[in-house]
C-alpha cells in the first residue's frame, strides 16, 4: 500500500485493475484505492506479472502492507516476505513534525519530498531495496525534540485518552511538558482520538475515559440495530472527514459573519466574457472564479485570514493555495483540492484552475498534492439555493469563505438624483466563518465589507 | 529553647548522653585536655573525668578496634576521628569487625564514630573529605549526616542509642555558621526520616549536610523566576527516606541530586537508580546529579570553589531543569 500522502495511514483497496497472471508495465495501473484523503489509481511499480493479490477488494490495510506480488516472467510466486519497516511512512512522518516546527518553507519541501518516495514494499521484487527514507533534513536547531515524550507524560496522556501531539508544547525544542499535559487536560480539552494525521489512531481508543475532561465525549454506548436500520461500514474517506470536522470544531472558535453582495456589475461582466472564455478557452467563467479571485486580492490586506496558529505562534504568508470545497459524485464525499499560489493567477487563471481540480476531484484523479497546503478554503453550497450556511475550517486554517445562491431581490438603491428608489438587484450572500483565537470580528467584517465592495465595482482591467 | 550553633547542639547533646547513661564515654586524639580540636569536647574531661574523656594514641585502628571491643562488653563508645578522612586507618575495624559482629556472632556493636567531615577552607585532600557513600557501601554500618543544630543534637542521641555501628558525619562548614534553635531537654530524631528543609511545586533537590544550604540558595534564586524549588534533607544516608523522595519526585517529576562528595559512586547514584526504577513513570526529565568532580579535594582557593558544588552551580541545574 504505497504512501499517498505525508498523513495517510492506510488505505482501501476498492478494484484490481489487473488479476493474476496478467503482463503489466511500470507506471500502467494496478488497482484503484481509496483513502481518507483521496481516491486514486496506483501504477504499477514494476513491469513483470502480476503474481499473486494479497489483498483483496474492499480490505483497509496499512501503508507498507504488501498487497500483490509481481514478478519476472516465469518465476515462482513465492510467500511474500515480511514487509520491510513503511520506512517512507516514518519519514513522511518526521517531515511533517519537521514542517509543523519549521517555517512554511519547510513545509512545503516536506509535503513535495514525502509523496515522491517510492511506494514501499508494493511489489516482491523491489521489497529488499527497502526504500532510503526521505530524510527531510531534521532541522539541526532541535526542533525534531517535540517528538520525545517524557515518561509522566506518556502515562498522563494514557490516563486521560489525550494525544501529546495535540497539546502545545512549552519544553525544550516543543517538548511537551508534565505541565503542559496537566493544563491542557485542566483547561477541558476533550480527550480525543488521535487526529487522521496520526498512524494507527483508528484502533487507539482512549483506554480509560478522562475524568477531567468535561463530558466524556463520544463513547457513545454502541446502540443493537432496530429492525429494518441498515449497518455499512464507513469508508476511509468518511471517517477522515468525521475525525477532521470534530478536531476542527475541537480545535478553532468558529465564529460567522455574513454580507450581501450587489453582483449586478458581475453578472454583467460575465455576460460578456462567458463566450470570449467559452470560445477561446473552453472554460466557464463561474461566480466562483470571480469570488475566488476578489478574495485572493482581498487577503492580501487580511493575512491573519489566510493565517494559522501553529503551537504558540501566528503564522502568516504571501502566497495564497486556495482549497475549494468538491462535493464528490453521488454524495460519496467530500474532498478539498488546493489551487496553489492562487495569487499569481487571473481571472481566467482562476477559472480554468477551477474547473481542471473540480473535474480532476470527481475523475479521482487528484493527486496527493492537490489536497495538501491549503491556506484557505472557499466552499460554496450555493448552488441549490441556500443563502446561508456556517462551515467548518479545514484545519490548521483560519477562515472559509461560503458563497451562496445569486438571487433576483428588491434592493434600495440610490438614483441619479440622490432619491432612494427599489430595484431588482442579483444579491447574494457570503459568509466567512473564522477561527476567533487569530481573527477578531472587527478584522473579519473589514475583511467582508473589502471583498464586497471589490465584487460591487469589478475592475476588469485590474482583474 | 535557646539559639545555638551547630557545634555546641552536638557538644549539648553529647554532653546529655553521657549525663544520662553511665556507659557512655568517649575516646579520640586530643578529645580530653585540649578539649578536642574544634572544641567539641570542651569542659568534658572537666566534668565527665579523664577515665570517660580519653585522649588516644594516634591510632585510628586502636580507637575504633578498643571502641568496638568495649561496645561488645556493654559499654556505649563515642570515638572521634579528629577529620573524617582519618576514618580509612579505621576501615579494617569499621568494615570487617564492627559492621558483621551482630551478624556473624549476634553481639551488637553500638558503638557511634563522630567524623568532622566536608570542605571550603582550603584544607586540601587530607582534611576536606566527604567519606559517607564509601561506607553506606557496606552493610551492617548507619550513616548519619545533620544539616541542623537541632537535628545534629537529636541525632547524636538516636546514635548512641542505636545498637549498631553508627557513622556520624559532622560538616566542619556548618559548625559555627549555622545558628538555630535547640531545644533544652534531651530529644531523639528518628533515623530514616527526611525532613522538608523547603516546600516547591515545580523541582526536587534531594541533598544531605552542607549542601542544604547551598540548595537553598539555590532555591532562592529560583523563586525569583517563579520556579519553586523542594528541598528534601536527608538527614540520615543509611537508612535514607526513600518514601519521601519518591513522594516528592510524584509531585514535581524533576530531580536533582546535590552531594558535596565526589560523582563516581557517590550516594547521589544510589538516588538517582532508585528513582529512575521506582518512579520512571513520575519522570517529566532525566534525575540530574551535581556534585563535586572525582578528584582529591583541591587546596588551592580557586580550585576548591571550582570542586565544591557552588550556589550558582545549582541554579544552573535548576534552571537547566526547569527550562527542560
Amino acid at each position: 500500500m504505497p504512501q499517498m500522502g505525508v498523513s495517510v495511514s492506510e488505505g482501501t483497496i476498492t478494484k484490481w485493475l489487473k488479476q493474476p497472471g496478467d503482463a503489466i508495465t511500470a507506471d500502467e495501473p494496478l488497482l484503484e484505492i481509496s483513502t481518507d484523503k483521496v481516491d486514486t489509481e496506483v501504477p504499477s511499480p514494476a513491469t513483470g506479472i502480476v503474481q499473486k493479490i494479497l489483498t483483496q477488494e474492499g480490505e483497509t490495510v496499512e501503508v507498507g502492507t504488501v498487497i500483490a506480488l509481481i514478478g519476472p516472467e516465469g518465476a515462482e510466486a513465492d510467500a511474500a516476505e515480511p514487509p520491510p519497516e513503511p520506512a517512507t511512512a516514518r519519514a513522511a512522518e518526521q517531515a511533517e513534525e519537521a514542517s509543523s516546527a519549521e517555517g512554511e518553507t519547510a513545509s512545503a519541501e516536506a509535503t513535495e519530498a514525502a509523496p515522491s518516495a517510492p511506494p514501499s514494499g508494493a511489489a516482491a521484487e523491489e521489497a529488499p531495496a527497502a526504500p532510503e527514507p526521505a530524510a527531510p533534513a531534521a532541522p539541526a536547531d532541535g526542533t525534531g525534540d517535540k517528538a520525545f515524550v517524557s515518561p509522566v507524560v506518556a502515562r498522563i496522556a494514557a490516563e486521560h485518552g489525550v494525544d501529546p501531539a495535540q497539546v502545545p508544547g512549552t519544553g525544550r525544542g516543543g517538548r511537551v511538558t508534565k505541565k503542559d499535559i496537566l493544563g491542557f487536560i485542566e483547561s477541558g480539552a476533550p480527550a480525543q482520538a488521535s487526529p487522521a494525521a496520526e498512524p494507527s489512531a483508528p484502533a487507539a481508543a482512549p483506554p480509560t475515559p478522562a475524568p477531567a475532561a468535561a463530558p466524556a465525549p463520544a463513547a457513545a454506548p454502541r446502540a443493537e440495530p432496530v429492525e429494518g436500520e441498515q449497518l455499512e461500514p464507513m469508508t476511509a474517506m468518511r471517517r477522515g472527514i468525521a475525525d477532521h470536522m470534530r478536531r476542527s470544531l475541537d480545535t478553532s472558535a468558529h465564529v460567522t459573519s455574513a454580507i450581501e453582495v450587489d453582483m449586478s456589475q458581475v453578472v454583467a461582466i460575465r455576460e460578456k466574457l462567458k463566450k470570449e472564455y467559452q470560445a477561446a478557452y473552453g472554460v466557464n467563467p463561474t461566480y466562483l472564479s470571480f469570488v475566488a479571485r476578489a478574495a485572493v486580492e482581498t487577503l492580501k490586506d487580511y493575512p491573519w485570514v489566510n493565517g494559522e496558529i501553529r503551537g504558540e505562534q501566528i503564522v502568516t504568508r504571501p502566497f495564497v493555495n486556495l482549497g475549494f470545497a468538491v462535493e464528490l459524485a453521488d454524495g460519496k464525499g467530500l474532498i478539498v483540492p488546493v489551487l496553489k499560489n492562487a495569487e499569481t493567477l487571473n481571472l481566467l487563471g482562476m477559472a480554468k484552475g477551477v474547473a481542471d481540480l473540480a473535474q480532476r476531484a470527481r475523475d479521482k484523479q487528484l493527486l496527493p498534492d492537490d489536497v495538501q497546503g491549503g491556506t484557505f478554503t472557499i466552499t460554496n453550497p450555493g448552488g441549490y439555493g441556500t443563502f446561508h450556511g456556517t462551515p467548518v475550517i479545514s484545519q490548521p486554517q483560519s477562515g472559509i469563505l461560503g458563497t451562496y445562491a445569486v438571487v433576483k431581490r428588491p434592493w434600495v438603491i440610490q438614483d441619479e438624483l440622490g432619491q432612494d428608489v427599489i430595484a431588482i438587484r442579483p444579491i447574494m450572500n457570503l459568509t466567512l466563518t473564522y477561527d476567533h483565537r487569530l481573527v477578531d470580528g472587527a478584522y473579519a467584517g473589514r475583511f467582508l465589507r473589502d471583498l464586497k465592495q471589490r465584487l460591487e465595482s469589478w475592475d476588469e482591467a485590474a482583474y | 529553647m535557646a539559639v545555638k550553633t551547630y557545634l555546641q547542639a552536638i557538644s549539648d547533646g553529647l554532653r546529655q548522653e553521657m549525663q544520662r547513661d553511665r556507659r557512655v564515654y568517649v575516646i579520640g586524639e586530643d578529645v580530653g585536655v585540649y578539649g578536642g580540636a574544634f572544641k567539641v569536647t570542651q569542659g568534658f574531661q572537666e566534668e565527665f573525668g579523664p577515665w570517660r574523656v580519653i585522649d588516644a594514641p594516634l591510632s585510628e585502628t586502636a580507637i575504633v578496634g578498643s571502641c568496638t571491643g568495649a561496645a561488645i562488653m556493654g559499654m556505649r563508645p563515642v570515638a572521634e576521628m579528629q577529620f573524617a578522612d582519618f576514618v580509612s586507618c579505621a576501615w579494617d575495624q569499621l568494615v570487617t569487625v564492627s559492621a558483621k559482629q551482630f551478624y556473624r556472632a549476634g553481639t551488637p556493636v553500638p558503638i557511634v564514630v563522630r567524623l568532622p567531615s566536608g570542605g571550603g577552607f582550603s584544607g586540601g585532600p587530607f582534611h576536606s573529605q566527604n567519606p559517607e557513600s564509601s561506607f553506606a557501601h557496606i552493610p551492617g554500618l548507619k550513616i548519619v549526616c545533620p544539616a541542623t543544630p537541632a537535628d545534629a543534637k537529636g541525632l547524636i542521641a538516636s546514635s548512641i542509642e542505636d545498637a549498631n555501628p553508627v557513622l556520624y558525619f559532622e560538616h566542619k562548614h556548618l559548625y559555627r555558621r549555622i545558628k538555630d534553635e535547640v531545644p533544652d531537654e534531651r530529644y531523639t530524631v528518628p533515623f530514616g526520616q527526611a525532613r522538608i528543609h523547603r516546600e516547591g511545586d515545580d523541582i526536587t533537590v534531594v541533598t544531605w549536610g552542607a549542601m542544604v544550604y547551598t540548595a537553598d540558595e539555590a532555591a532562592n534564586a529560583l523563586a525569583e523566576e517563579d520556579v519553586s524549588v523542594e528541598v528534601i534533607d536527608l538527614r540520615t544516608i543509611v537508612p535514607w527516606d526513600k518514601e519521601a523522595v519518591l513522594k516528592s519526585v510524584e509531585k514535581t517529576s524533576k530531580v536533582l541530586v546535590l552531594h558535596e562528595d565526589t560523582r563516581t559512586g557517590g550516594f547521589g547514584a544510589e538516588i538517582a537508580a532508585t528513582i529512575t526504577e521506582e518512579s520512571f513513570e513520575n519522570l517529566d526529565a532525566p534525575v540530574r546529579r551535581i556534585t563535586a568532580p572525582d578528584s582529591p579535594v583541591p587546596f588551592s582557593p580557586p580550585l576548591e570553589k571550582a570542586f565544591i558544588p557552588q550556589v550558582e552551580d545549582v541554579v544552573a541545574g535548576l534552571r537547566d531543569l526547569a527550562g527542560y
